[in-house]
């Protein structure tokens, strides 16, 4: 045994990685629920990596073919509806999943020093995410399918002067059609995943440089043994390898529940509408994209147009989502976890979380007078939320930091 | 610490309140179709219904025979024999018999395909919808919809209507009802059974974990990995 090691090992770094990684990756002691969302984004991410292969095996990436190849996975396929509807609960996994690891991250100050990198490298993922769920949405062809295509590739037509020509070069025609399909299924079955696994690699090995964050905020590396091993760290494997398996059981319990028991979810994970073929003669009553994608909608639609033009609402909608990547610079607190943050920011972010939310429920009901105001207002204080971030990061009184994670 | 969870935990909870995305009948009540998927007979009375009533204009292209046959525990004889007038073959897939540019001439429209509906449109608008005609000479079939106005379909249960007992009608939609919804998730049969078995497996699955977890952390509250000073 240790011979065949010895021979991989002069030709492979194995041991050297699995240690690093795994075995000798010291972790802090005092991670919370909060903590398992990384590792479960990863097991989504096979998860639809594993379904997709067999989906694509089916699937026919034609105008005229797609609607009724779903439907012939869901029917005629062996164990294909269970595969299409591990895919399809999958995706909106994904973004609750990787929500709650963003907001642990704003819980935590995750994103601040040295940490920035790893936080860059997230929006990253999480914007090639969006990119990937889209693309995912338009293949079944169904109405939502295809209007919502509509709506949000023509987004691009609003850019003045080369917008017409950014839309031909998308559309590779004059209207959704089957050349888009045909192109968002490359997309979506190459092109954003192998981004998605070298930005989550990348990802990884920045924090294993660097080490995780933790509830507390303290940097574990600051305290160390006799041995160099940090004195609040412990071995990632077996400690956290356990600890995730056990957070994994769980999750697929929730999500076999979705699976089996509502796949739909009530319309917020397949939408009805769906159900029907595209029809380009046929404008749906209501055009919703699907609830991970809504909060930035509603901004879209908050801004008016001016000029004539989309333009604002285009700009204002990429604004909301590209000033996330800022946040470890916009973010002046001298402590990282909320723990022992000021009042204000806890405020803040409690505000912060409400118009997100609120924005995201706007962005899947009709205009009405009413609902463009409230999706004013609560642009305005998402936009707050980063604008005003330095100065309440700055002011109120933070508790002192211990030198050590606490137990609790 | 609590409370925050508690809180944001909340917060995402109330993204997931229940509201019935199915209800597109925009404005108009829709009464309570009441369909079980579990009652097969009803699905049986429905599959007889839809055949003799709706097949020959509407399709369920997505549905085969034999599927429906299996399914719903008729034998594929009785099946060709009885509820097949527009195929040879049980594995075919379920087509009307009526010709597309006929359909237009004599409805101004083609029938839709009837194989999803149950999925976009849900059960309450069918039931609500077979049941909705009322009479209006200004129409081409002498009938208008409460539920779909302006339809083109002619009132084609107004036999069962007349004949039957308002309960008796009730129950011929309602088993039309549930079998088109069976026909737009024919999986919908089996899969909360897996389901049950799947969440069984996971719970014993979850038990073990937690007491490996529970070994492995004891190195960490009382062992080698203890807080030191």
């Amino acid at each position: 045994m240790d011979n065949n090691k010895n021979w991989i090992d002069q030709r492979f770094p194995l041991t050297k990685v699995w240690n690093e990684h795994l075995a000798e990756y010291y972790t802090p002691r005092n991670f919370n629920f909060w903590y398992f969302f990384g590792s479960l984004a990863m097991l989504v991410l096979v998860i639809q990596i594993l379904t997709g292969i067999f989906l694509a095996m089916h699937f026919k990436p034609d105008a005229a073919l797609a609607f009724a190849s779903v439907e012939y996975i869901m029917r005629d396929v062996d164990w294909g509806w269970l595969i299409r509807y591990i895919h399809s609960t999958g995706a909106s996994a994904f973004f609750i999943v990787i929500y709650l690891h963003m907001y642990r991250a704003m819980l935590y100050g995750s994103y601040k020093a040295p940490r920035e990198l790893i936080w860059i490298l997230g929006m990253v993922l999480y914007i090639a995410l969006m990119a990937e769920a889209f693309m995912g949405y338009v293949l079944p062809w169904g109405q939502m399918s295809y209007w919502g295509a509509k709506v949000i590739i023509n987004l691009f037509g609003s850019f003045p002067i080369v917008g017409e020509l950014i839309l031909e070069f998308i559309l590779g025609d004059f209207a959704v059609g089957d050349p888009v399909l045909n192109r968002f299924f490359s997309l979506h079955v190459i092109a954003i995943p192998l981004i998605l696994v070298i930005l989550v690699f990348m990802h990884i090995v920045a924090l294993h440089t660097v080490g995780s964050n933790n509830p507390d905020g303290v940097e574990i590396k600051k305290n160390k043994d006799a041995n160099g091993i940090p004195k609040d760290g412990i071995p990632f494997h077996p400690y956290y390898s356990v600890k995730d398996i056990m957070g994994v059981v769980v999750f697929l319990m929730i999500f076999s529940a979705i699976v089996f028991f509502a796949p739909a979810l009530g319309g917020y994970f397949l939408e009805a509408p769906n159900f029907v073929e595209a029809n380009p003669l046929k404008t749906p009553d209501h055009i919703a994209p699907l609830w991970y994608l809504t909060p930035f909608y509603s901004v879209l639609r908050a801004i008016p147009p001016m000029f004539g033009s989309q333009l604002p609402g285009v700009l204002a909608m990429f604004a909301a989502l590209l000033i996330l990547v800022a946040l470890p610079w916009l973010d002046r607190s001298k402590v990282k976890s909320i723990r022992y943050r000021s009042w204000p920011y806890k405020v803040a972010l409690g505000i912060f979380v409400v118009s997100f939310i609120v924005l995201g429920w706007l962005g899947m009901q009709a205009v009405t007078p009413l609902y463009s105001l409230m999706a004013q207002i609560f642009t305005a204080l998402y936009f707050a939320f980063f604008i005003l971030m330095p100065w309440f990061t700055s002011i109120g009184k933070t508790k002192p930091v211990p030198e050590r994670t606490t137990e609790h | 610490m609590k409370t925050l969870l508690n809180t944001t935990l909340s917060a995402m909870a109330a993204m997931v309140i229940s509201f019935n995305a199915n209800a597109s009948g925009a404005g108009v009540h829709l009464e309570a179709a009441n369909t079980d998927i579990t009652d097969q007979a009803s699905l049986q009375r429905g599959a007889r219904s839809f055949m003799n009533n709706c097949s020959g204009c509407h399709s369920i292209e997505l549905m085969r025979y034999n599927r429906i046959a299996k399914d719903l525990n008729i034998s594929d004889a009785d099946m060709a024999n009885n509820l097949m007038f527009n195929a040879e073959k049980t594995g075919s897939l379920i087509f009307s018999s009526m010709p597309e540019d006929g359909a237009k001439e004599w409805f101004g429209t083609t029938p839709p395909d009837l194989s999803l509906t149950g999925r976009a449109r849900g059960t309450n608008w069918i039931y609500t919808y077979l049941k909705g005609f009322y009479a209006d000479e200004t129409r081409p079939y002498g009938v208008n919809n409460h539920v779909l106005e302006n339809a083109s379909m002619p009132d084609i249960l107004w036999k069962s209507k007349q004949d039957k007992s308002e309960k008796e009608f009730n129950q011929e939609v309602r088993d039309i009802t549930n079998f088109l919804d069976y026909v737009s998730e024919p999986v919908k049969l089996i899969r909360v059974e897996i389901g049950f078995k799947v969440l069984g497996f996971l719970f014993i699955l979850f038990i073990l974990s937690y007491l490996l977890k529970q070994e492995y952390w004891k190195d960490v509250k009382y062992g080698k990995w203890r807080a030191k000073d």
